[in-house]
């Protein structure tokens, strides 16, 4: 049964380190490139981390500045300061 | 990190610019303030449930989009004083990209309408504010793809007066219906047909692969502005998502109309998206993903998963979705071979696909390809050798509802051709599908009465009843028409790949 929650960003040098923190964080991740774009699929659940971000970039990171790198997601969106969720239910 | 104390968190910030902004109210009745949000039968008990999750404000939001937009003008700027239109894979490329301008631009302007009516139209405000952010969204992508393409109309065919083609060209009835039945429809049907079923469930079909596919094709200006337009997108099919689960949460009576509404909605989606395959099968010389892969990723993986998700609230996968599945081998195939045939009708080119292409549509396609799609085009492809390169010489029969040409075959036989006929208050319509059928059938009164622009043609309501008289009604010179080589699009490629050879 299909079951992933994807996101897709730019794949530009600003979204290495949001791909790079949710590559930590979701051992399921599965990461696909193609031209222009990364996309990451999950089963069930993907979640994006302020602090794996900041880790990573090395300063502090508004969760919300994803909007500007992301392409497309899909799933049920939790979101709040500390963290992006992205789930099914089912 | 530390963090800024003192600062309002998201969630406190959303509820205070997005509630109370609003009043009950007392010199006219609630419902004769909002008329349009009852009529549909959705009921509502209680809007303060409704959240964006994004949770997204007026401050964020002008900040982020002023940035997309500084980043945005920035590359398109770079586009035309580094002459980037001479970095493309090949000029056959810009057919796509025509097909973009004259069919989906003007898409956006249909939906920046759309939403200005539901920013106004719903009784809740959390959800007036996210349709007004949206209609802002909309008529910024309506504007940088025009200022994003005008660069290709200094040099190409097919850009020009795409205001008037959009009203005249027969062919661009096909996407500007889905945006005028969403618009005669209800609030509830237009944000379930426009947010969830074209947004969320359809278009990573058209901005992702296909936007990659223009990245891949050395379209620095399509690749911006689309993906730019697509980061705004995940905010649009959030709120689709967001709405049709309210209205399902709000009241089991909801749930059996949001139903017929997905139904009628993923076919239509799907039946246009059939020209999205088409451009990537056939109009992108360097190929990223075939329609076939691209379903099986974007609709059977992650669109299953998302109906998988709505289960629980009853809701069952739409109707006719094994149809488009199992189509899923041929539609880009039918499609192409209507346009090959009707483009002297069009303002693009088109072409047959060269060996290495079609050795590619045989890999990604098999032996239905192989039997059924090649040989016709051989058969063309000697057509054109001796000099009678194959053009029809009427308009077609288009589908009622879809307003696609009725080029389709039966679900279980490629091989026949299929037309199914509807009879209502004594006149005859045609579709082109089981699915386009029911929508008809539900909804006679309103599809009896579509514009169907072939008819209209040859009663002579388009400047005269022929295809001549059409043609210059439509402002399409020869030039800008019919098979790409030979043409001047083709000759101004070769004569930049000749200068570029010699240096």
């Amino acid at each position: 049964m299909p079951e992933n929650v994807f996101i897709a960003l730019q794949n530009t040098p600003e979204a290495q380190p949001i791909i790079e923190a949710i590559v930590a964080d979701n051992d399921n991740a599965v990461v696909n490139e193609s031209p222009g774009m990364v996309k990451i699929d999950c089963p069930k659940r993907l979640v994006l981390r302020r602090e794996t971000v900041e880790e990573k970039l090395g300063q502090e990171f508004n969760l919300q500045d994803i909007h500007l790198t992301l392409i497309s997601l899909s799933g049920n969106i939790d979101e709040d300061e500390d963290e992006f969720v992205l789930h099914w239910d089912f | 990190m530390a963090k800024n104390q003192r600062r309002l968190n998201l969630s406190q910030k959303y509820q205070l610019m997005t509630r109370g902004l609003d009043w009950e109210t007392t010199y006219q009745p609630m419902d004769k303030v909002f008329p349009y949000d009852k009529y549909e039968g959705i009921k509502i008990t209680d809007w303060d449930k409704w959240q964006d999750p994004f949770r997204l404000t007026m401050d964020a939001y002008w900040k982020y989009q002023a940035e997309k937009e500084r980043k945005l003008y920035a590359i398109l700027d770079s586009v035309v004083q580094n002459n980037s239109q001479q970095n493309i894979s090949d000029a056959r490329y810009l057919n796509a990209v025509k097909i973009w301008m004259q069919g989906v631009t003007p898409l956006e302007y249909a939906a920046f309408r759309g939403f200005n009516m539901l920013g106004r139209g719903f009784r809740g405000a959390g959800a007036r504010v996210a349709c007004q952010f949206q209609a802002i969204d909309e008529m910024r992508h309506y504007q940088t793809q025009v200022h994003a393409f005008a660069h290709y109309n200094k040099f190409f065919n097919g850009f020009n007066q795409h205001a008037r083609i959009r009203d005249r060209a027969w062919y661009l009835s096909i996407p500007k219906s889905y945006f005028e039945d969403a618009m005669t429809a209800g609030p509830f049907e237009f944000i379930t047909a426009i947010s969830f079923s074209f947004e969320y469930v359809l278009t990573n079909l058209l901005f992702m692969p296909f936007v990659s596919g223009a990245a891949h094709n050395g379209d620095m200006a399509t690749t911006t502005f689309g993906f730019s337009a697509q980061s705004d997108e995940s905010r649009h099919m959030t709120l689709g998502l967001e709405i049709v689960k309210f209205m399902l949460e709000q009241h089991e009576d909801n749930v059996p109309i949001v139903q017929e509404w997905l139904d009628k909605w993923f076919w239509r989606g799907y039946r246009l998206l059939g020209l999205i395959g088409t451009m990537m099968d056939y109009m992108l010389p360097k190929k990223v993903m075939s329609w076939r892969q691209a379903w099986e990723i974007y609709w059977e993986e992650n669109g299953v998963a998302l109906f998988n998700d709505l289960a629980r609230y009853g809701i069952r996968m739409p109707k006719h979705h094994e149809t488009a599945t199992r189509e899923k081998y041929r539609i880009t195939h039918e499609f192409w071979s209507t346009i090959y045939q009707f483009s002297h009708a069009t303002a693009l080119y088109t072409w047959l696909p060269d060996e290495e292409e079609m050795d590619w549509l045989c890999a990604e396609y098999g032996e239905l390809f192989e039997k059924l799609y090649k040989p016709r085009y051989e058969y063309w492809r000697e057509l054109d050798a001796r000099g009678e390169r194959f053009f029809q010489k009427r308009l077609p029969v288009v589908c009622n509802v879809c307003q696609i040409p009725i080029f389709h075959t039966y679900p279980d036989d490629p091989c026949k051709n299929i037309c199914l006929v509807s009879e209502y208050k004594g006149t005859k319509h045609q579709m082109c599908s089981e699915g386009c059928k029911d929508i008809f059938d539900r909804e006679p009164e309103k599809y009896c009465q579509a514009y169907i622009p072939p008819q209209q043609i040859y009663q002579g309501n388009c400047g005269g009843a022929t295809l001549e008289d059409y043609r210059k009604w439509l402002h399409i010179r020869d030039e800008d028409a019919g098979e790409y080589y030979g043409s001047e699009d083709n000759q101004l490629w070769e004569k930049w790949q000749a200068e570029a050879a010699r240096v």
